[in-house]
């Protein structure tokens, strides 16, 4: 059975310009480096990683919503065609993707009815009255009340936005939802409405969610595989419980690690030197090793493939084994 | 530094020379010179020999050619009216419209800005209000109409001050007020939002918190960073020195660029027209480049301008 | 519209509090109106007591000195807390000229030394940049040199790591720690997350809706919660260890503070409510000496 969407050898490229205006230079951006994935029907895919790591741009070329410069996106099998295209419009109904900030992803000045049936007007799919009850069924789907199809996006909560969102995203009944730090916006009591929402839909419906978020504890509630980023590059991947419990390589134990919480005040953290590095300044070798205290001569020049581990998960680290 | 002040230059000099063509072919597809000096019942061997002698008679685009030819000589053609060279006849009206002009631009940031500083530190309060109200209609009410009143109350009613003219020191002093007050009525505003705006910004709080004097969390926090927005329009009346006094002069029959452009149109004095546009062109563009290195200046996040942030 | 209902608050010397709720909750509100950082419009009443000196009402001359050398602040946003036309080096000289009457060649090398202190390599260069120029965890590391110049008995971090990446927070967080070992300077640090306020602070108070609910040492807070809110934040969390467990959410949305209810303000979304919760606001209570609950019901 062929993956709901493969992802091989995916990259991005930007040329940007460094330094001011009129002496900078060209230089390249790797934003996204040979990043490939699998997610089946019906299951979950974490992306992690810290701000300009790629997981963003992962999830606009996934869409087609940013040209790739190398690689494949397939979905159901099928090579994503160029955006604009008919059939790109076609196979951008069977995914759908949800932002982090609700209100800004809504239109103000329509109501919310008006904007969840506008998917199936925009496709001119049903009859106007099938329209509306299909957006009535949703907005029960996703939790909320009849009396909300005639309110405007800001009288309502931010979690209650969300559930716009969602409800507008699965109109068009997509296969699969991606989802950029869906829930970063919202107030932790509401985080978790929101996620038990996206689980029970996902039962209920079959989805596939490509979940991308900064926060390694609600990742491993909603994934069924983690993907762990940095510097455009996946770094490790695997099952999360084993991901986050005995992380392999050094990025992901250091990422577990800074994770506060109340059982982790007795415990040692590993603080990384330094901040993630310009994109544009990929240190040669591994991109990780001028803040690894595990690198060696090797990781300074030859870059680690992402390889198989005994145990079944993925990692890019010439050490893996060792530091284990 | 050399490449971008060259980049700079090359992109004023193009602003220029479209100028320059667009006012050209438009006036001489607008309307017949000849018909305007001569008369429109002169006979027509006169108006022949008048045409021949200005090179109307030629094709459009070869009398743009010669134009430019010349004008990059330093030669603007003559006035059709009294044959004098154009740019001596307008360089001889500058200083007259600097002397409204620019007393007037100093009004407009003596009172504009203090007043928008004044009014955005004391937000929604009675000054603050009364500010707003005079400034909304210091740029609402016409120029012109401000004129008349003003010569109503000063002039007929109180006879302090000449209606008209520049024969007296105390002529310039409505023109002068005219300009003054609606210039300072958009500063004030522009500057109130801008300090409205900076005054709502983080690092002011931030400022704050740290213990310094509000008086100095102004002065040295806030002020430099509104400056930067106010700039831009300070720099479009820099820009309109020249020329934004047509209607000014007009209406107080000031003997400026404005009322020679006026009547340089209404005569079709073509080269004198151009001579005109190239300068106010030349006034509008400088004063652009200006107001970029005075940005850059005064913002170094445009200073040094990296691939940092993302 | 009232933010604040009656905030009791008290941080000892050398102390590290968190205080922890959700957004327009007042976490922050409270010491804005403590530093008289509010702005005119802002009425705010009580007694803010430091050292036995009330600061409610004080003249802002006054204000002016207990801030940055008695309290204090540092914010969510460190990039836009620091003036983008200034350079580093100036705004960190502005605060030692008004704290220590620094000048000139001793205030650079003071500037430098604080810079050295936040672990800023290159402090020497650092100090003619312009805030844009660093990221935004460096800039937070300025943000705290320069609450250091004051050299303050407390220092109230308002989200310090909020805006910053996991693994930069934890350098942040880290930062704080060891300065306020070997400085003996009490910390407020406000946030959301339970965990960064859990590693970081032994007392916690956690609000809602501008009242504090539960007042208690960080262990009980985790280990026995009284409030059903504090539960409630609790089992809406998950973790990152152990057995996947099904997130228990807090059921409706926090209430808009100009539309609270006449009672306990969380009992709309409390499973625990009985009809006195309705009836007036839950006054704290103590449960034992050092833990405070305001619940009927705890």
């Amino acid at each position: 059975m062929t993956a709901l969407l493969e992802v091989s050898n995916l990259s991005r490229v930007y040329e940007v310009r460094r330094g001011a205006w009129p002496f900078g230079r060209q230089a390249t951006l790797h934003a996204v480096d040979g990043v490939s994935f699998e997610l089946p029907a019906g299951r979950t895919l974490g992306l992690v990683g810290e701000s300009g790591c790629g997981k963003t741009t992962t999830a606009k070329l996934v869409l087609g919503l940013v040209p790739v410069t190398g690689g494949e996106v397939r979905i159901g099998g099928e090579s994503l065609p160029a955006a604009g295209t008919p059939s790109w419009r076609a196979l951008r109904r069977r995914m759908q993707m949800v932002y982090q900030d609700p209100l800004g992803a809504l239109d103000r000045r329509l109501s919310v009815g008006r904007q969840v049936m506008e998917p199936l007007a925009i496709h001119d799919i049903g009859k106007p009255a099938e329209r509306l009850d299909k957006a009535l069924a949703m907005l029960d789907a996703v939790g909320l009340a009849q009396h909300h199809f005639d309110r405007f996006p800001h009288e309502l909560s931010g979690g209650q936005r969300q559930r716009i969102v969602l409800a507008r995203a699965l109109m068009l009944d997509p296969q699969l939802l991606v989802c950029d730090e869906p829930i970063s916006a919202l107030d932790v009591s509401i985080q978790a409405q929101v996620v038990n929402l996206l689980l029970a839909l996902q039962q209920k419906l079959g989805l596939a969610y490509l979940f991308i978020s900064h926060d390694l504890r609600m990742v491993r509630q909603v994934s069924h595989e983690v993907a762990v980023m940095y510097l455009g590059r996946i770094v490790e991947q695997g099952d999360p419980d084993r991901l986050f419990a005995t992380p392999a390589h050094p990025y992901t134990q250091a990422l577990v690690s800074a994770i506060p919480t109340h059982a982790r005040a007795k415990r040692q953290r590993v603080v990384l030197p330094g901040e993630p590095p310009n994109p544009v300044d990929r240190p040669a070798g591994c991109a990780f090793h001028p803040r690894c205290r595990h690198a060696t001569t090797r990781c300074r020049v030859e870059a680690p493939a992402l390889r198989i581990l005994a145990d079944g998960r993925r990692a890019a680290c010439h050490n893996a084994e060792q530091i284990a | 530094m050399l490449r971008y002040l060259a980049g700079r230059l090359l992109r004023a000099i193009l602003t220029i020379f479209l100028v320059i063509a667009f006012v050209f072919f438009v006036l001489h597809l607008s309307g017949d010179p000849a018909m305007m000096i001569l008369s429109a019942d002169a006979p027509p061997e006169a108006i022949k020999a008048f045409r021949e002698a200005w090179g109307l008679d030629r094709p459009v685009w070869e009398q743009f050619l010669a134009y430019l030819f010349h004008a990059l000589q330093g030669d603007f053609g003559n006035s059709m009216r009294d044959g004098r060279p154009a740019m001596q006849l307008v360089l001889e009206r500058v200083p007259s419209t600097l002397a409204i002009t620019v007393p007037a631009f100093a009004l407009k940031l003596l009172i504009g800005i203090p007043a928008g500083i004044y009014a955005a530190l004391h937000r929604n309060s009675l000054a603050d209000r009364l500010t707003m109200m005079i400034s909304v209609a210091g740029f609402t009410v016409p120029s012109f109409v401000l004129a008349l009143v003003l010569v109503l109350v000063f002039s007929v009613q109180l006879g302090w001050l000449p209606s008209a003219g520049s024969d007296k020191p105390t002529s310039a002093i409505l023109p002068i007020v005219t300009l003054g007050v609606a210039g300072a009525a958009i500063l004030a505003r522009f500057t109130r939002s801008a300090m409205l705006e900076v005054l709502g910004q983080p690092y002011i709080r931030a400022a704050s918190a740290k213990g310094l004097q509000w008086r100095k969390v102004v002065v040295e926090h806030a002020l430099p960073n509104a400056a930067i927005p106010t700039t831009t329009i300070v720099g479009f009346m820099v820009g309109t020195l020249i020329a934004g006094a047509v209607v000014v002069e007009s209406v107080f029959a000031w003997p400026g660029i404005g009322r020679l452009l006026v009547s340089a149109v209404s005569n079709r004095d073509l080269a004198v027209v151009q001579a005109i546009l190239l300068l106010v062109a030349t006034t509008m563009v400088t004063a652009n480049i200006i107001v970029d290195f005075v940005y850059g200046w005064l913002d170094p996040r445009l200073r040094r301008g990296g691939t940092r942030g993302r | 519209m009232r933010a604040l209902h009656g905030i009791d608050l008290e941080v000892r010397r050398g102390e590290a509090l968190g205080l922890v709720g959700e957004s327009g909750c007042g976490k922050s509100v409270t010491w804005l109106a403590a530093l008289g950082l509010l702005g005119s419009r802002a009425r705010v009443g009580g007694a803010v007591r430091l050292e036995g000196r009330d600061l409610v009402g004080t003249p802002v001359a006054e204000l002016e000195r207990v801030r940055g050398r008695h309290i204090a602040m540092i914010f969510q946003d460190p990039s836009s807390s620091l003036n983008p036309v200034h350079r580093i080096g100036r705004q960190l000289g502005e605060a030692l000229k008004l704290h220590r009457g620094l000048d000139g060649g001793a205030a650079e090398a003071e500037a430098r030394r604080l810079l050295d202190r936040v672990h800023i390599a290159d402090a020497q260069r650092r100090l003619g940049d312009y805030p844009h120029e660093l990221s935004g965890g460096m800039n937070q590391r300025v943000m705290i040199a320069m609450a250091l110049a004051g050299q303050p008995d407390l220092l109230v971090a308002d989200e310090p790591t909020t805006a910053l990446d996991a693994t930069v927070q934890a350098q942040i967080l880290e930062l704080l720690g060891e300065i306020r070992r070997d400085s003996g300077m009490a910390l407020v640090l406000i946030s959301h997350d339970l965990g960064v306020v859990a590693e970081n602070t032994d007392r916690v108070c956690v609000m809602y809706a501008g009242r504090i609910v539960e007042d208690a040492p960080i262990d009980t807070v985790f280990e026995a919660p009284a409030h059903p809110y504090t539960k409630g934040l609790l089992a809406a969390l998950p973790e990152l260890d152990g057995a996947r467990r099904v997130l228990t959410p807090i059921a409706g949305v926090v209430p808009e503070p100009w539309n609270l209810p006449k009672g306990c303000s969380f009992a709309p979304r409390c499973d625990r409510r009985v009809d006195a919760c309705e009836a007036a606001p839950p006054l704290p209570t103590l449960r034992e000496a050092d833990h405070r609950v305001a619940c009927i019901r705890a």
